[in-house]
């Protein structure tokens, strides 16, 4: 199903760049060129052949490894997906466990406050999280942490003062594995605004869905029993309703998820952060063909994985999936 | 029979809602070992003196007045902290439905431990193998596979005997049994009420039987306390209660069962203008 | 569902009954709130020439950077201070407010019409005609909105037409699937089946017994939906593919500010502070205008 959805995304995708007006080669050219020279790179780009041909050369190439070659940035589109998903993933990856971190600790305390004034208040703040998207968190926090706090760097993926040698292109999780802590922490200095971008909005729709399941759980009778036994009401959530709870949430926000990897789009863009999404839009406006394409199919992958990884995720938090 | 373990006295209970009262002054003792059957129809206050011992009345019922002694203290007015070492020490609830009562998403073994570990400290070895001879007492099979077992993969019977080895891991002096058969088929429902029968033999613990079914109280009970209501109509040792009853609605009651013995009597509905009078008559101060 | 059956008359009380959601809408505060604000932006949206203290394109470069009222170097006149070009920083606002507003209007409406004619469809005809626009929900949805909106403007050419059709070509998923169930749960619905049997034509029944009960969701939606409208708007001027830079956007504005963040943070400040209002009074609305339409929904 998965597979279907993503090669239908991408042939019409292929199909739409291709019908509609406007010339990648008409972008590329100098005011002189004469017009056997545009001709010329119509050819190298195989932009001269017909619809259906070129179709069949792309997904041939494709399946031999080959996404053909960037027009704007003339580089091998495979080269400039390796260099940069990497840095998407790690953002995205980070916003999923803070949104997680961040719903489920909100959520447990909403619980434990229930009876308190503090609940409508969690309630109030949460449904004005969830009104506001990450295009507008990730300026609100750059006029806080940029300007009036300036605690934060505003722009990049690390700062290029630093030594960057990395032997692969996940940098925040290879610094830590290889415990260069002056790095580390610069990176996540880099990713603290992009990061909570992205992770407030999921947070919120956390927190929404969760509290209500994780409710429901506390006045199921195995929560009776264990408060019987003396346990606390802060061991009540966390031990015996929590795991019920989390697994409805979690399939109820894998969803959102994949509006968040979305959102890596345009947050990558206002933090000029070197994932996909910030090559996403240059493409997008430069007209790049193959690199639209294979940017495309990355972000269809990207999606499948999301969704298998919260269909795990779920299995995990529930036995009775576990075994059957 | 020895020194009563539990005495309520005079317990009155009112709905926070409309202040209608959902006990009168009920009173009952308990002894040491000894099995009361607390039975009622829906509404009379059997599960709200259930409740009320182990301080789980919903916020809507509020007691009004009496007092719950339970090993010579007064539940009702022990400061929160002790009370609830207190019940989760010397006081277990069985409850009615075997399905709900298990937690889903945790192993067995975890669930029967908890208590053992939080209350007394044991080791995880020594309240695992505590937890072994509690499941091998109420005759389950198997009982390693058990303990690493979710509830969803124990039949409804299997779950029901692990809650009464989990009632009976810390050697409780009173257990409240909630309809703990109702949600089960009839054959299950015989065997799990003879282990219960024989656990609280073996421990010489005492249990608040809470049951709507005068053929369960029968097998399990040694004596039988009626509520209408919520006020005690007849009280006494079920031999005594269902042979001879001295309430009219107490025979009515016991008319309304089929009895295994005189099959030929069939089953006869309480008459409508008893429930009448008996409404006027507890209402009545 | 027995005076639901009724209405099949359309008699007056009926009616009545049917269109009362109205009053108990601006009787909840959420909708108060929200629906007096985005009111309030329409009247300042119409007025942005009368209102608006200067020329929102009138460059004065000797006035550059200069920040609100208040802080050192501020210039009187100018309230929110002026852009880098000496530009008066609040009436570019005020009047960035009739891109905002327009695309909001145009896009949900558009969208709303072809979502709700397609879940109509769908719910109503049910069999291969629901199947075959299900499937094309599913894969719409499989795709990253915001990248989807960005590559359809670019593929198209800039231009507030271009921004109201993405918004709508993406957006009318949302549409789609509320009015299929809602048209589906209608549809089962007993006073349906009276007038079925009655053997009024299906597309009287659709307008007549349907839509009406089909509605207030959809005003809800649409309130909603506009928030979203005026954020991919934002966006899409943010990356420079709405209207051409001598309009005046929120988006725009906001893309500017970002690059002369360290010299003028008002720049940035004023037009996402408005983005933000609207986008809460929209939500605000469109939240209250669902907790309070929906007892009705279910009377």
């Amino acid at each position: 199903m998965a597979a279907i959805t993503l090669t239908g995304v991408g042939v019409a995708i292929f199909v739409l760049l291709r019908v509609v007006p406007g010339d990648p080669i008409a972008m590329m050219i100098s005011p002189g060129a004469s017009p056997a020279d545009i001709a010329a790179l119509r050819a190298h780009y195989g932009l001269d052949a017909g619809i259906g041909q070129q179709f069949v050369v792309w997904a041939r190439d494709l399946l031999r490894g080959d996404f053909g070659v960037s027009i704007s940035l003339h580089r091998s589109v495979l080269e400039l997906l390796a260099e940069r998903l990497p840095a998407t993933l790690e953002l995205a990856g980070a916003a999923f466990v803070v949104a997680l971190l961040l719903g489920v600790s909100v959520s447990v305390v909403a619980v434990l406050a229930s009876d308190s004034k503090v609940a409508p208040l969690i309630d109030t703040v949460n449904g004005l999280f969830l009104a506001v998207p990450d295009f507008i968190w990730a300026l609100l926090l750059v006029l806080t942490f940029g300007v009036f706090a300036p605690v934060l760097p505003l722009s990049g993926r690390i700062d290029p003062s630093l030594d960057t040698h990395f032997t692969t292109p996940f940098y925040l999780l290879e610094s830590l594995l290889t415990l260069r802590v002056a790095l580390f922490s610069d990176i996540c200095k880099h990713m603290i605004m992009p990061t909570l971008a992205l992770a407030l909005p999921l947070a919120a729709v956390l927190t929404r869905v969760l509290k209500e399941s994780l409710r429901e759980a506390m006045v199921q009778d195995y929560v009776l029993l264990a408060r019987l036994k003396g346990k606390s009401r802060l061991r009540l959530v966390l031990q015996e309703a929590l795991r019920n709870a989390i697994a409805p949430a979690l399939a109820l926000t894998g969803v959102q998820f994949t509006f968040l990897i979305g959102g890596t789009v345009i947050v990558e863009r206002i933090f000029s952060y070197p994932g996909i999404g910030n090559l996403a839009i240059d493409a997008v406006i430069n007209r790049d063909l193959p690199l639209i394409q294979g940017l495309t199919l990355a972000f269809g992958a990207l999606f499948i994985l999301v969704n298998i990884a919260v269909d795990l995720l779920v299995v995990a938090a529930n036995p009775r999936l576990r075994h059957g | 029979m020895s020194a009563p373990i539990l005495v309520i006295d005079g317990l009155s209970a009112v709905s926070q809602r409309d202040g209608t009262p959902i006990l009168r002054r009920v009173s009952l003792t308990l002894h040491r070992g000894e099995t009361r059957g607390l039975v009622g129809e829906s509404g009379a206050g059997k599960s709200t003196i259930g409740k009320a011992i182990l301080h789980i009345l919903p916020s809507a019922v509020r007691v009004t007045a009496g007092q719950i002694l339970f090993e010579d203290r007064d539940l009702l007015t022990m400061p929160s902290a002790p009370l609830r070492r207190l019940i989760g020490e010397r006081i277990a609830l069985i409850p009615q439905d075997p399905m709900t009562a298990l937690n889903p998403g945790r192993r067995i073994e975890a669930q029967l431990t908890d208590g053992l570990r939080l209350i007394r400290g044991a080791s995880a070895r020594t309240a695992r193998a505590r937890a072994l001879s509690l499941l091998e007492e109420v005759h389950i099979r198997e009982p390693e596979r058990v303990l690493r077992a979710y509830p969803h993969e124990l039949s409804g019977g299997m779950r029901q005997r692990v809650l009464i080895a989990a009632a009976f891991a810390l050697e409780p002096a009173l257990i409240i049994a909630d309809e703990p058969t109702t949600a089960l088929d009839v054959t299950v429902q015989k065997q799990i009420l003879r282990l219960l029968r024989n656990m609280q033999n073996a421990h010489g613990t005492a249990v608040l039987f809470v049951t709507h079914d005068l053929g369960v109280v029968a097998q399990v009970c040694d004596s039988v306390t009626l509520l209408f209501g919520g006020k005690v109509i007849e009280e006494g040792p079920v031999a005594q209660v269902l042979e001879a009853p001295r309430h009219a609605y107490a025979r009515a009651l016991l008319d309304a069962c089929p009895r295994s013995d005189h099959p030929e009597l069939g089953l006869r509905p309480i008459p409508a203008e008893l429930i009448a009078r008996l409404r006027r008559e507890v209402a009545t101060p | 569902m027995v005076e639901g059956a009724l209405t099949q008359r359309t008699d007056v009380s009926a009616t009545r009954r049917r269109w009362d959601w109205i009053g108990v809408c601006v009787a909840d505060p959420k909708v108060a709130v929200g629906g007096g604000f985005i009111l309030c932006l329409c009247l300042v949206a119409l007025a942005a020439p009368l209102i608006a203290p200067h020329d929102p394109l009138e460059q004065d470069i000797m006035l550059g950077l200069t920040p609100p009222p208040g802080f050192a170097g501020a210039e009187p006149g100018h309230w929110l201070g002026t852009d880098d070009l000496g530009r008066d920083v609040l009436s570019r606002v005020l009047y960035g407010s009739r891109v905002a507003l327009t695309v909001a209007f145009a896009a949900s409406a558009l969208a709303a019409v072809i979502g709700s004619t397609l879940g109509l469809a769908a719910g109503w005809r049910r069999g291969w005609v629901d199947a075959a626009i299900s499937r094309l929900v599913e894969i719409w949805m499989a795709f990253p909105p915001v990248l989807l909106s960005i590559l359809l403007v670019a593929v198209v050419g800039p231009g507030v037409g271009s921004v109201i059709a993405a918004i709508a070509i993406i957006d009318w998923t949302r549409f789609c699937r509320v009015v299929r169930a809602e048209t589906m749960n209608q549809a089962s619905a007993d006073y349906v089946t009276a007038a079925r049997a009655v053997g009024f034509a299906p597309g009287r029944i659709l307008m007549r017994e349907i839509f009406p009960n089909v509605a207030p969701v959809l005003i809800a939606l649409i309130s909603l939906e506009m928030g979203i409208a005026v954020i991919v708007e934002a966006i899409l001027s943010f990356v420079g593919l709405s209207v051409s830079s001598d309009t005046p956007t929120w988006g725009g504005m906001i893309a500017e500010g970002r690059q002369a963040l360290h010299e003028g943070w008002w720049i940035l400040a004023a037009p996402l502070t408005l983005l933000l209002l609207t986008v809460l009074a929209f939500n605000l609305l469109g939240e209250g205008l669902r907790r309070a339409l929906d007892p009705v929904m279910r009377r």
